[in-house]
């Protein structure tokens, strides 16, 4: 008599199979590896790999003086430069107990949400583009350009400015400054009803992003998840308004919360966000007071012996900046709390048993730009 | 022999007489099929340029661009351009693909295409073949093209191909249905499958006018689906470059990714045809029904502008979408097509019936 063998069946559709999106992806933004388990289209598991354009900064820190780091910070997150600067800036001033004229505080500021605006227009311009709408970039970056004229105009760089110093800036300025902010306000609060009537009013795109990608508030606060994707969710984390700093806590303006945590959520604190910053540079435009650009510094900054910490509110989350000095005109080691790094930790989590094309749509409203997450 | 561009018959006939009095049968044919053959792919390539051309144009306008306007006046000659740079590209093999099937996919894509325009009258008498049944035989074909779809996915021996080949199977299957269904409609109202037929019928008044709601509907339905089906925006799942790079043609290269790309602008040209010729009349004028003069008027307009006005204007509406919409996911794809779509055009059809026995139409 035969023997009859018993192989194991395969149930082909229960079968998992591994895809690597990235390094080079089109929805990746960068270089990073998303290696992805899927059955069929569902994604069971994904595993972010990073480290492709890790460029050890903060080792570098170590080597460099304070005014020097600044420029390092601009490599971290390009697209919110002027926020990390300040960081940095603000860090040095309360170690060194330096006093900054009134007239930077108001700049800073200014200067701040319109990097927050041009940040938020190029995550719209990506975010359509992941969608499948291609027209979107182009809106974007058109109304982006308006922004970087100005940053142009004033300090000679459109991407990585360097512009503010430990203690002010690096020069003043241009005078056209007042009236060209002012101008493009006017000109952006039309142009982001285009925005709304484009991609927001869309029934495709409400379909896409409603409901997909959940994320509670305790998952959000468990994995640090800040910025715009984790007040989508609930979690009150504007660090503007819990720990002002330069002129917020004179300026009138709302923490935009949406609670459902969804990533149609997440895109709508964006969009508001920008019409918030609006109405900070609207507050502040007509009454930066006169004075110098730069507060009396010595020539060589040496940080007290201590351990310092400032955090400020960059365009994707919260931007920490951690030092321990020895007393030298370098860092002993310094660490960047970099807000993309925890938003990437969500990611497996919340894509978890969507398509793959979930996956990408909830990758877009995590916004996240890589060099601040390997740095 | 009169040659009249209103009118093709005399000239196309005496052409056929020619061939058949100085040749014997078998001879005559095989020339004419060479002449035909040779016509159809001069007039495909062209087409294709253009509408490479058209659309970078369109898409600009769409996006604040100003597209490409370096090559030639207009940038008129980038199109052509761009074909030798991907004649004098590299193909690139790829390890354990299945080399056979790999090879022989963009032929089939560009060979489906191929056939379906050749059913097509582009005016009166010009017309390579008129069959009994075009319509059937113009879906039959098209839908010949997810074959090599599925074969250029399935041996490219890369995921994200297989991936963008199964989501067009899919997709096409599926589509295929609200596009028969929705031509249906006009079949019932016109009461034939010949295309020569079906444009001689809209002779006084298209039949998207004559045949009430129920034939714009079908029209509605009909430019969805056919965008669907011939795998543009906002249905382009099967690329979806932001999620599968580039899905069932990531491994092409060269010439090879240039008929996956000619392919595509010819099958947007074909529905645009089909739709031009079943709900806009064709080559027909702009005619309504005892308005003599007026229909005079439009008469003198030759037929192949008509024609080409009207398939540009279909044309234009499908890049219209595709440079509007984001992409929707597969799910909801098939979610549109089997719960929307179809039972729509079950009901269209049962009331287009209605609308024709109770003789309602104009």
């Amino acid at each position: 008599m035969k023997e009859v063998i018993n192989l194991p069946v395969k149930n082909i559709e229960e079968e998992e199979y591994h895809i690597n999106m990235g390094p080079q992806h089109p929805s990746t933004h960068g270089v990073l590896r998303l290696v992805v388990s899927l059955q069929g289209e569902i994604v069971k598991n994904l595993k972010p790999h990073c480290g492709y354009i890790h460029r050890g900064i903060e080792k570098m820190c170590e080597k460099n003086t304070y005014p020097q780091i600044i420029h390092l910070t601009d490599r971290l997150d390009y697209l919110s430069a002027h926020i990390n600067n300040h960081a940095v800036c603000l860090l040095v001033e309360k170690a060194l107990e330096i006093e900054v004229p009134e007239r930077i505080k108001y700049i800073r500021t200014i200067i701040d949400e319109l990097n927050r605006i041009a940040s938020h227009q190029l995550w719209w311009c990506s975010f359509g583009m992941d969608l499948g709408g291609l027209t979107c970039f182009f809106y974007g970056l058109r109304d982006r350009e308006h922004i970087l004229d100005i940053f142009e105009e004033s300090f000679g760089s459109r991407l990585l400015h360097s512009y503010y110093t430990p203690g002010g800036l690096i020069q003043d300025v241009h005078p056209n400054f007042q009236k060209r902010v002012k101008d493009f306000i006017k000109y952006f609060r039309k142009k982001i009803k285009d925005y709304d009537d484009i991609l927001t009013g869309n029934i495709i795109m409400q379909e896409r992003t409603k409901g997909i990608g959940l994320l509670t508030k305790e998952d959000a606060i468990s994995y640090g998840v800040t910025g715009p994707s984790g007040r989508g969710s609930g979690f009150s984390c504007d660090v503007r308004k819990h720990h002002p700093y330069s002129m917020y806590s004179n300026v009138e303006f709302n923490e935009i919360l949406f609670h459902e945590g969804d990533t149609f959520a997440r895109y709508m604190v964006r969009m508001h966000e920008m019409r918030e910053s609006m109405k900070i540079i609207e507050q502040l435009i007509d009454n930066i007071p006169a004075g110098d650009y730069t507060a009396k510094m010595k020539a060589v900054l040496k940080l007290p012996v201590g351990e310092y910490f400032q955090r400020v509110e960059a365009a994707r989350g919260e931007f920490g900046v951690y030092v321990v000095s020895d007393g030298n005109k370098t860092p002993y080691r310094m660490k960047f709390r970099s807000p993309n790094f925890s938003n990437l930790s969500a990611l497996d989590h919340i894509s978890r048993e969507g398509k793959i094309a979930d996956l990408v749509a909830i990758g877009g409203s995590l916004d996240y730009v890589i060099p601040d997450i390997d740095r | 022999m009169t040659f009249s561009i209103y009118d093709f018959t005399s000239f196309t006939q005496s052409v056929d007489k020619f061939l058949y009095e100085n040749l014997t049968p078998f001879w005559a044919l095989i020339v004419e099929m060479t002449i035909i053959g040779l016509v159809v792919l001069v007039f495909y390539a062209l087409v294709g340029l253009f509408l490479v051309y058209a659309e970078r144009k369109v898409c600009a306008f769409m996006q604040n661009r100003v597209g490409p306007n370096r090559v030639g006046p207009y940038g008129i000659v980038q199109t052509i351009a761009d074909l030798f740079k991907l004649l004098m590209k590299e193909l690139i093999y790829i390890k354990n693909a299945d080399k056979l099937l790999f090879n022989i996919a963009p032929f089939i894509v560009i060979i489906a295409s191929f056939m379906a325009i050749s059913a097509i009258p582009f005016a009166k008498g010009l017309h390579a073949i008129d069959f009994d049944i075009g319509i059937l035989y113009v879906i039959a074909v098209s839908s010949l093209g997810v074959v090599g779809v599925l074969l250029a996915g399935w041996s490219s021996n890369n995921k994200y191909s297989l991936i963008g080949a199964m989501r067009s199977g899919a997709q096409i299957v599926s589509y295929e249905l609200s596009v028969g269904l929705s031509l249906l409609t006009i079949i019932i109202l016109a009461g034939t499958m010949q295309f020569s037929a079906i444009v001689a019928g809209q002779e006084n008044g298209w039949f998207i006018f004559k045949g009430h709601i129920p034939a714009l509907i079908a029209f509605i339905i009909f430019l969805i689906a056919s965008t669907a089906e011939t795998n543009r925006g906002p249905f382009d799942l099967a690329e979806a470059e932001s999620e599968l790079t580039a899905g069932y043609h990531t491994e092409y290269s060269g010439i090879k990714f240039a008929f996956f790309f000619l392919a595509e602008y010819m099958n947007m040209f074909i529905v645009a045809s089909i739709a031009a010729t079943v709900f806009l009349g064709g080559w027909m004028p702009f005619h309504v029904g005892g308005w003599e003069g007026f229909n005079h008027v439009m008469d003198f307009i030759p037929p192949l502008f008509w024609y080409f006005g009207k398939t540009a204007f279909v044309i234009f509406m499908m890049m219209w979408f595709k440079w509007t919409f984001p992409r929707l996911r597969i799910d909801q794809l098939l979610t549109l097509e089997w719960k929307y779509l179809l039972p729509i055009n079950l009901v269209n059809i049962l009331l287009m019936a209605f609308v024709v026995l109770m003789g309602w139409h104009f």
